[in-house]
């Protein structure tokens, strides 16, 4: 009796571990366990056996039993398991195929320039004003003390409409719309297009300006000298030198020229500043107690300081770009580059 | 301005180096914009004399000359035109290294050995004369270094002057300013009055003394201008960037440069009566010297005689009075022009000349007398002849005023932002010759310094003006860095308003490409993209190409479309946002060439698509973007700027296709257009591909709608799909808006899912799949309430576009 028990394990062991689907397993469940399986069948024949023999042998034909159905149940999830990963194996992607993207766009260079300005000086305190684009006379030249034929005027080729009206030559005009409206303390910075009739590898006719003002009681050239400076070394991220050469604008007094140590090769000398070591970058001054008079200002009572820089210079300096007519193709292989 | 630095030098000679005087200039605000040798490299030539010249046994054209050069005598074969006996000239040694490496060596010409070579003015870097070899001149010394000789180490420099900087227009005010950056003496040279030898005098009247207040003449007989000017004379003008006309001219340019007075010359047999300067009246004509004739207005001044104008005043001589070759007397003009009567002269008849540049900017009117006195010693001594008396004609009252000025220390103080030395101030004051008439103390103001402007400073008006002067010679560089110390005061930032970067960051997320296109563009192709409409119209433009100001963004546009895809960047995503220029509504009544307030200047936000909706990928769609993908853009623009009021309605637009084209309203106001340009303007455009374009006023969609709670249902939503069948002709819009006035708030969501026409619907009817959110904001809905719902809405939609069920 015990061997032939031993015999149906070691067999239905065997056959279990042969299973390879559940299919097959559900036959092997059937054979040893089912009605007629060979378990249940020992089981029945208990009552041949002596009622001395018979609490043995059941005991150890139930727990052939369970081990069995142990023997099922585990091969049963080991069998699910291998289905499992079979199925999501072949759900199997190419890691390496390019991912499904949305196309980002992104903003022209000199707009990027502009609006780095704008924050820098926004964390001062200055707003920023726009005005037209189409000027007068008036503001564009006499209220900032460039009257008719004055030799300042050839300074600015003017782009004519032959009504009087003209495309502002620089971004003071807005300045001057400040000065009418508001009263000091003043601190603005002025962005936008600006036009002179000139067109070579280094001029566009159209270009992108932005001027600075700051009109109030006791503005010196110092705090003119402390703004510049620390602008400058704040656009650049690095400590360069600055410097200011007298100069002539007919709007400012005195007038300067502000050259920055070259941001390319740190003033030892290169092709971008033509080997001098410094970059001519924008032009400021005290504004002139007439321009401050003409807009209704008490000169005596106000100073201020006014700043001009080109956008597109600074971008060209900023991203190491060498051509400047590059910014007004378009191509956007070149305004890709600035996303 | 360009000059030489040895004649500089001649003036005032401070100790520093070339490169730091130059440095000095710069910053001085003389900018330095060019430094030239005034040689080529050379080395190893000297003057030498011609001793004799006999011709080559084999050659016509080469002559074999004995050359004495301070050593000896050597044999040299020469071919120059000019070589002679006794002719002193520059002499190249055998081992001499001339410009760009040339090295001279023993050599046989024809047969004939030659020992060196003679040079000509090209052959050593001197000018572009190449006709012949140097001709020196007896004075030089046989044998001594060509380059000590000529003091050719030196440099042109050119100065960018600023237009305040009249007075550094010649050597004299160049020197004045390098003094003063040094505190070094100037030599100013001794100019001695030339006695008169002949009585001879030519009236002279002013008829405009506003214009011309000071008018100096001089006549000189029996001159002989046949001669060339001496070599020292043209190599300073070539030095100074002026070229060798006649001895005359040359003279007159010398004392231009040198002293700042431009001054003319008349052949006085060619004029009549007497010369009277007075304004052109209308109808006047004058032939220049350079042979054109111009038609005069009625604001030049001009230099007439009996016979008519003889000059425009301070710009240019005429070509009847000029001097010629065979001139004997002549009448010289040394006057004083306001600059006001000669600015904008100049440039109204494109005139920009050397004198015209001068007394734009300003001349010292107190120096007419000493040019006067030099050219006419110049004259005597290069072409001869008899002075008469110097006449002057004055009008005391028009002469500039020299302006009185009174600086405050105090003042002073605060607008450099630091306490200036008075002494420092008292200094720079001297130096720059403003006469001191006052110097006194108040207790408000410190020290205050009433000074006067020397004649040849015309940029000096008021206390401003000498804050600069002070600063300047004090050194802006030496001037402290500060921060400024200000109230702040908050910036305003509205709620109802956005502002234009972040729009632009918006769109640049949405795949757009920002660009900046020109705001001038060509009038044909805004014709093609805006026909009918008038634009603003340069006067002056550039091009014919950037000759009118957009009326709307389209031009600039299509034209980087056109570039890129040119450039086969077929995929093209670009917006702009930018002033367009618009007449104002073509009232006549408001003035045709009117003022400023007739163009409307309005911002403008637009974008162009084109080519593939989406990138390609081996796992996206490769669709060409079409109506949707542009109206996409314009709703998500809304939607950015929370703003809901917004419709589309069908439009005509000449320009745009008439089944793809929309007017955009804001709150029923239209605010924009959308859609695809019209097939045959592409076709004109010449590009291959469908363009879709919006465009929207910016204001509209800065505009933005202050967000508000609103409470939402925490109850279940269900969705009830509902296939529709209408009528061809019936809009998305209309099928919404009944939806949504039929079941009011328990609608959350309303969508189309589908369109479809073909096979089971009638060609004159279109299918739409619509999908309802219906949610009640206090319970969860239940079956019969759905279906109540869904009955309103169908019925709803039988009345209202006659719609049913599929």
């Amino acid at each position: 009796m015990s061997t032939e028990l031993e015999r149906i394990l070691d067999d239905a062991q065997a056959a279990v571990s042969a299973a390879e689907d559940e299919r097959a397993l559900d036959a092997v469940r059937v054979h040893y366990l089912g009605k007629k399986g060979q378990l249940t069948a020992l089981l029945k024949n208990l009552g041949k056996l002596s009622p001395e023999e018979r609490p043995q042998a059941g005991a150890a034909i139930n727990a052939a039993k369970e081990h069995v159905q142990g023997w099922l149940a585990s091969r049963k999830t080991a069998l699910a398991a291998g289905q499992l990963e079979a199925a999501l194996s072949a759900d199997r992607v190419d890691v390496t195929l390019p991912g499904r993207r949305q196309t980002v766009g992104g903003l022209y260079p000199v707009t990027s320039v502009l609006l780095r300005i704008e924050a820098i000086f926004a964390g001062a305190g200055y707003d920023v004003v726009t005005g037209p684009e189409i000027e007068d006379d008036y503001h564009n030249f006499e209220a900032l003390n460039i009257p008719a034929h004055h030799p300042a005027r050839a300074m600015h080729d003017t782009f004519y409409f032959g009504d009087g009206t003209l495309l502002r030559t620089h971004t003071s005009p807005s300045q001057v719309h400040v000065m009418e409206q508001q009263a000091p303390p003043i601190r603005v910075i002025c962005p936008g297009r600006v036009y002179r009739r000139d067109s070579d590898l280094t001029h566009s006719p159209m270009f992108q300006q932005v001027e600075g003002l700051v009109v109030d009681k006791g503005v010196s050239f110092a705090d003119l000298k402390g703004t510049v400076i620390e602008f400058l070394q704040t656009f650049f991220e690095r400590d360069l030198e600055v410097r200011f050469r007298p100069s002539y604008f007919p709007f400012t007094e005195p007038s300067a020229e502000v050259d920055v140590q070259c941001v390319h090769c740190l003033g030892n000398g290169c092709r971008v500043c033509s080997q001098t070591g410094w970059l001519e970058v924008m032009g400021c001054g005290l504004v002139h107690p007439r321009v401050l008079e003409m807009s209704g200002i008490d000169s005596e009572g106000y100073s201020g300081f006014a700043f001009g820089m080109g956008g597109d210079r600074l971008a060209m300096l900023l991203y190491e770009v060498d051509d400047l007519r590059l910014f007004y193709e378009n191509d956007l292989r070149f305004l890709r580059q600035f996303n | 301005m360009k000059f030489s630095e040895t004649w500089l030098r001649e003036w005032v000679d401070p100790p520093v180096h070339r490169d730091e005087l130059l440095e000095q200039l710069t910053m001085a605000g003389l900018e330095v914009d060019g430094v030239v040798p005034v040689s080529g490299a050379f080395s190893g030539v000297v003057v030498a004399r011609v001793a004799s010249v006999e011709s080559h046994p084999d050659a016509d054209k080469l002559a074999v000359c004995q050359v004495e050069d301070g050593e000896g005598s050597v044999q040299v074969v020469c071919g120059a035109p000019n070589v002679r006996a006794g002719l002193v000239t520059a002499f190249a040694r055998v081992g001499a290294m001339l410009p760009g490496d040339f090295k001279i060596k023993k050599a046989k010409l024809r047969g004939v050995e030659s020992r060196g070579m003679l040079c000509s003015a090209a052959e050593l870097g001197l000018g572009d004369d190449h006709d012949g070899i140097l001709e020196l001149g007896e004075g030089a010394a046989v044998g001594a270094d060509l380059r000590e000789t000529l003091k050719l180490d030196d440099v042109s420099v050119d100065v960018d002057l600023t237009p305040n900087r009249g007075d550094c227009l010649s050597l004299r005010g160049l020197a004045r300013e390098v003094g003063v950056l040094n505190n070094s003496a100037v030599s100013y040279p001794e100019i001695a009055p030339v006695t008169a030898v002949v009585e001879d005098v030519f009236p002279v009247t002013l008829e405009a003394p506003e214009g011309c207040p000071r008018y100096l003449g001089r006549v000189i007989r029996g001159i002989d201008t046949n001669g060339d000017s001496p070599a020292w004379l043209k190599e300073r003008l070539r030095r100074c960037g002026l070229r060798s006309i006649d001895p005359v001219v040359d003279v007159t340019n010398y004392v231009m440069l040198e002293l700042g007075q431009p001054m003319h010359a008349f052949d006085l047999r060619q004029l009549q009566q007497g010369i009277v300067v007075r304004m052109a009246t209308s109808g006047e004509k004058l032939t220049l010297l350079d042979g054109k004739e111009v038609a005069l207005d009625e604001d030049t001044l001009l230099i007439t005689d009996a016979g008519g104008p003889v000059a425009i005043a301070g710009v240019m001589g005429g070509e009847r009075s000029g001097v010629q070759p065979d001139t004997v007397d002549v009448f010289l003009e040394c006057a004083f022009f306001a600059p006001l009567a000669v600015s904008g002269t100049a440039r109204r008849y494109g005139l920009h000349t050397d004198a015209s540049h001068r007394y734009e900017r300003g001349v010292d009117s107190a120096l007419q007398h000493q040019a006067m006195e030099r050219a006419t010693r110049l004259l005597l001594d290069i072409v001869g002849g008899e002075a008469g008396p110097v006449t002057e004609t004055v009008d005391p009252e028009k002469l500039p005023v020299r302006a009185t000025v009174r600086l405050r220390e105090n003042r002073l103080n605060q607008l450099v932002g630091a306490p200036m030395s008075t002494s420092d101030v008292d200094e720079a004051l001297k130096r720059l010759d403003f006469r001191l008439l006052d110097r006194d103390v108040t207790e408000r103001d410190g020290v205050c310094w009433t000074i006067e402007a020397p004649s040849h400073r015309f940029d000096i008006e008021r206390e401003a003006d000498l804050v600069e002067e002070v600063v300047r010679i004090y050194g802006y560089n030496r001037v402290p860095a500060r921060r400024p110390v200000t109230d702040l005061a908050l910036r305003a930032v509205p709620l109802g308003q956005s502002a234009e970067a972040d729009l632009k960051h918006f769109l640049a997320s949405q795949g757009l490409q920002e660009a900046v296109t020109y705001s001038f563009v060509d009038p044909k192709l805004q014709d093609l993209l805006d026909p009918g409409t008038r634009s603003v119209a340069l006067a002056n433009p550039m091009s014919s190409e950037q000759s009118v100001m957009r009326t709307n963004m389209l031009a600039g546009l299509v034209g980087a479309l056109q570039l890129n895809m040119s450039r086969q960047q077929e995929r093209v995503r670009l917006f702009e946002v930018g002033l367009c220029f618009q007449p104002a509504a073509d009232t006549d009544s408001v003035g045709e060439a009117g003022d400023r307030s007739v163009v409307r200047q309005q911002p403008l936000l637009a974008i162009v698509l084109s080519g593939a909706s989406v990138p390609e990928g081996w796992n996206q769609g490769r669709d060409d973007v079409d109506f949707f993908d542009i109206k996409g853009l314009m709703d998500q623009v809304f939607d950015w700027a929370g703003l809901v009021d917004v419709s589309y309605v069908s439009r005509r637009d000449d320009v745009m296709h008439p089944g793809q084209a929309a007017t955009v309203l804001l709150a029923g106001r239209p605010v924009g257009r959308l859609g695809r340009l019209h097939p045959e303007v592409e076709t004109r455009l010449d590009v291959p591909r469908p363009i879709y374009f919006l465009e929207v006023e910016a204001g509209a969609v800065l505009r933005r709608g202050t967000r508000k709670y609103q409470a939402f249902s925490r109850y279940p939503s269900v969705r009830r799909d509902l296939a529709l069948v209408v009528d061809e002709q019936v809009t998305a819009a209309e099928i919404e808006r009944v939806v949504r006035e039929t079941l009011g708030s328990v609608l959350t969501d309303f969508r189309v899912f589908d369109v479809y026409h073909g096979k089971g619907i009638d060609s004159n009817e279109k299918s739409l799949a619509v999908g309802l959110t219906l949610q009640d904001p206090s319970a969860t809905l239940n079956e019969d309430q759905i279906a109540g719902y869904t009955e309103d809405v169908l019925a709803a939609l039988q009345r209202g576009v006659n719609a049913r069920l599929r």
